[in-house]
């Protein structure tokens, strides 16, 4: 039986990037458990010898030229275009280093 | 003034503009009126393109004519907002259209608008987007499913010629159940991927949702094929899909999925019913056991949360769209929980272990397909739900969604038709047509087989063919 407390919730939340409220953590954890248990009943079945599906599509290798598609390329203006911060034609990012 | 061109088909609609007995300006000016009239209620359109009857106009020697398509808001449309009902996304405009956009458009269909779906299209009930619920139109009490239940609702409300949905597990199929209309899944791979709104990558599958079988093949004729710029799509060549409507399905071998599966109960009889159908066109119709479809409920909640964590991964805020502090409650749960199974020490316990069952389901239906031509069984384990019925409940899709998700972890390709109506609540049952990989022909030969001979389709109904 898988377990799951609000102090691994929190945990996940930042391996996720989602900042969340110990509140949010409470209720987080309530639902995983209830999610946990229905992936759970997977135990049931016998998987021995059974190979993982990678994929479904049985394709290979698909590959194509390496060059330049001009047709699906951006332009500068259309890259910006959806940025909600931008200095003299880049992206603005938050800072990650402290001083 | 000629009324109700709205109610035609899509077949209809083509037919009557080769003969000129109808215009564009008459069908679009009809269903602008209808638009304003039903949606601030039904909340089925987020945003509407106003350039749509010129854009229609300058394509109307094209094969679709000009005729209104529905698109759901998780594909990317050039300059037209595309939100994936979040309000991360609230703001963007796509520099670029998705392929299935561009062949849409390449055929003369015009996006009018675009259609509203739980947002980032985790769920089953269009209950989760972050800019309103969408009502079922057969009885605004009830939810239209999802996620493509915007387009579900555009269809049944005849606020289009025909829509635009995606699929992962159930979100073409089980909203086209519940609002009364038809949905196609296509094999995985069929339909290109590119510039939708990525759920889960190794399921996600875009296909049409439309009034009648014939509308569905059409448009798959107009989607389908091999994309450059989605290399898990097929290189088979694509097949005239309406060549397999009007064929005879004697001889034929249907197996009956899940008869005796808990929980449907209430709508076996009404479902059983129909299998006379076939019966009478000469179809051989037999019950069959196949794995129980409650494992796939957990092989496919395992992998659509890895997928989804993997997928949202990339809004950061930076180059479109607000900060991760802005998703909604839903898809913080599936981020995380896919973040969980697929972390250090849970990625064998979980994910692997999803991926072998996965691979049991595939070999399961292999056995059954080379017994029988094609499987059905409900689309839905029950009717449409009430409004507010999703809220709070952190497995209503998958429940909702448990007869088709064995076909979507492997691939199948699945159409949904009306196969009842309750004369009370108009709400509708959908039957789940399964056929082999790539084998939409059948698939369609199969619905439009029993659409034609049964008495549920609403627009074959008031209008003969």
């Amino acid at each position: 039986m898988s377990t799951i407390n609000a102090s691994q919730v929190q945990h996940i939340a930042k391996l996720a990037q989602i900042p969340i409220t110990d509140n949010e953590a409470e209720r987080l954890h309530d639902d995983f458990k209830k999610t946990l248990e229905v992936i759970d009943q997977l135990t049931e079945l016998d998987t021995t010898n059974v190979e993982p599906t990678n994929q479904i599509t049985g394709l290979e290798n698909v590959c194509r030229e390496d060059n330049v598609d001009q047709a699906h390329s951006f332009t500068q203006e259309e890259a910006l275009q959806n940025a909600s911060n931008t200095y003299q034609g880049y992206f603005v990012v938050p800072k990650i280093l402290e001083k | 003034m000629k009324t109700n061109l709205a109610h035609l088909t899509l077949a209809q609609q083509l037919k009557a503009l080769k003969n000129g007995e109808l215009t564009l300006t008459e069908l679009y000016s009809e269903l602008t009126n209808s638009i304003e009239q039903k949606n601030p209620h039904l909340n089925i359109y987020l945003n509407l393109d106003r350039e749509a009857l010129s854009k229609a106009n300058s394509v109307k020697f094209k094969p679709l004519a000009g005729l209104p398509i529905a698109v759901k808001d998780n594909f990317c449309t050039k300059d037209l907002y595309t939100t994936a009902s979040s309000k991360i996304l609230e703001k963007m405009r796509p520099p670029f259209n998705s392929t299935v956009v561009n062949k849409i458009q390449e055929a003369g269909g015009v996006v009018i608008g675009k259609t509203n779906l739980d947002a980032w299209a985790h769920g089953s009930s269009t209950e989760t987007s972050d800019f309103g619920r969408t009502l079922n139109p057969r009885n605004p009490d009830y939810l239209p499913g999802g996620s493509s239940g915007g387009s579900a609702a555009a269809v049944a409300a005849e606020l289009c010629s025909a829509a635009i949905g995606s699929e992962t597990a159930g979100s073409i199929r089980q909203p086209a159940a519940w609002c009364g209309v038809v949905g196609l899944k296509p094999t995985y791979g069929r339909v290109s991927r590119y510039g939708v709104a990525a759920m889960a990558s190794s399921t996600d599958s875009p296909g049409p949702m439309t009034k009648t079988v014939e509308d569905a093949a059409i448009l798959l004729n107009y989607l389908a094929g091999c994309d450059p710029l989605d290399a898990t799509t097929s290189p088979s060549a694509v097949p005239d899909y309406t060549q397999a409507l009007n064929k005879s399905i004697k001889g034929l071998k249907i197996g009956v999925l899940y008869q005796d599966l808990k929980g449907l109960e209430s709508i076996q009889p009404l479902f059983q019913k129909e299998l006379s159908v076939f019966k009478e066109l000469g179809a051989i119709v037999e019950p069959v056991a196949a794995l129980d479809p409650h494992y796939a409920i957990s092989v496919y909640t395992v992998i659509q949360r890895a997928e989804v964590s993997s997928n949202l991964a990339r809004l950061d805020g930076v180059r479109y769209g607000l900060d991760r502090t802005h998703f909604g409650d839903e898809a913080k749960r599936r981020i995380m929980l896919g973040t969980y199974a697929l972390s250090k020490g849970y990625a064998d316990k979980y994910y692997l272990l999803a991926q072998k069952v996965r691979t049991l389901f595939t070999k399961d239906f292999a056995k059954l397909f080379n017994q029988f031509d094609v499987l059905i069984s409900p689309t839905s384990p029950g009717f449409a739900k009430k409004v507010g019925s999703s809220e709070g409940a952190a497995m209503f899709g998958e429940l909702e969604d448990m007869l088709l998700e064995p076909s979507s972890i492997a691939g199948l390709p699945g159409i949904s038709v009306p196969c009842y109506q309750d004369p009370d609540t108009k709400l509708f049952l959908g039957m789940n047509i399964v056929a082999s990989m790539l084998h939409e022909p059948l698939m369609i030969t199969v619905a439009d087989a029993y659409e034609k001979n049964s008495s549920w389709n609403s627009w074959r109904l008031s209008q003969s063919n």
